[in-house]
């Protein structure tokens, strides 16, 4: 009766994914979105856990949750004069919109149950973090330099974009 | 055991949410989050994929940096939508038509 329990956890966290996205895409309130967003980015974090990738749901919870949510929720309050307690959002092109990603998801659907997977044995589940450390460290060396070089630039290209120029 | 094929099919849906997000809204901040619900979805994808088919950590490797590049792109992005708020004084795409031709 084990094998029924991750089946469970699994259609859980699937199912918080999808409806929280739901609302993120097509909710009335621009606030209640971001924080749906939040329910969204916590399932993920739990596929990750279930998937081996312990590492990567904490970074996926520490990243996405602490810096890029309260980043969006930061973008929220400056764009809107938040004193109108309203805050709607207009969808438009909907119908379209609907049909394109419906044809989209029809298509991968289908590919994803056509092809025949190459599937490796399954390895025994342990903590990841040692061996993305040494990858890092060794074979993706060159990648993880470019990686901080392009934060930077972003940080210093966001630094220039949002800044008055009155004292130039 | 969850097979790799109900990962992806939730990938694929994940994606499609964003897609119709991005067709669909009007506000650029939601824009944005349907770009973030996009890059999640790969993100998912990448990591089933080196659990069941390579069966090492590479995977998780490329889905870190899918992570880096997110949210630079989230902080550049922002940042032009400040621009946009302080030249229109609002974020409605429909209104940002100066190049329309």
């Amino acid at each position: 009766m084990e094998a029924i329990a991750p089946k469970i956890i699994f259609w859980v966290f699937a199912g918080l994914m999808l409806g929280s996205a739901f609302v993120v895409v097509h909710g009335r309130h621009l606030v209640r979105s971001a924080f749906a967003l939040l329910a969204t980015f916590f399932s993920v974090a739990g596929f990750y856990a279930m998937l081996g990738a312990d590492f990567l749901a904490g970074v996926q919870l520490l990243v996405y949750v602490g810096g890029i949510l309260t980043l969006i929720l930061f973008g929220v309050m400056l764009t809107n004069r938040i004193y109108n307690l309203e805050l709607e959002t207009a969808t438009f092109q909907v119908v379209p919109g609907a049909l394109v990603a419906l044809t989209v998801f029809g298509c991968l659907v289908a590919i994803i149950y056509n092809t025949p997977w190459s599937k490796a044995a399954l390895v025994e589940e342990g903590p990841t973090t040692p061996a993305i450390g040494r990858l890092l460290m060794t074979e993706y060396v060159l990648p993880f330099e470019v990686a901080s070089v392009l934060l930077l630039v972003a940080l210093l290209g966001a630094a220039m974009l949002v800044r008055r120029r009155t004292d130039l | 055991m969850i097979s790799l094929e109900s990962y992806l099919v939730v990938a694929a849906a994940l994606f499609s949410l964003g897609l119709y997000g991005i067709l669909t809204r009007k506000n650029a901040v939601n824009v944005l989050m349907s770009i973030e619900l996009i890059f999640n979805s790969a993100n998912i994808n990448l990591i089933a994929f080196s659990r069941y088919v390579t069966g090492d950590t590479e995977g998780q490797v490329f889905a870190l940096f899918v992570i880096v590049i997110a949210a630079c792109e989230a902080a550049v992005a922002l940042a032009i939508i400040m621009s946009l708020y302080r030249i229109l004084k609002g974020v409605e795409l429909t209104d940002a038509s100066a190049l329309k031709g």
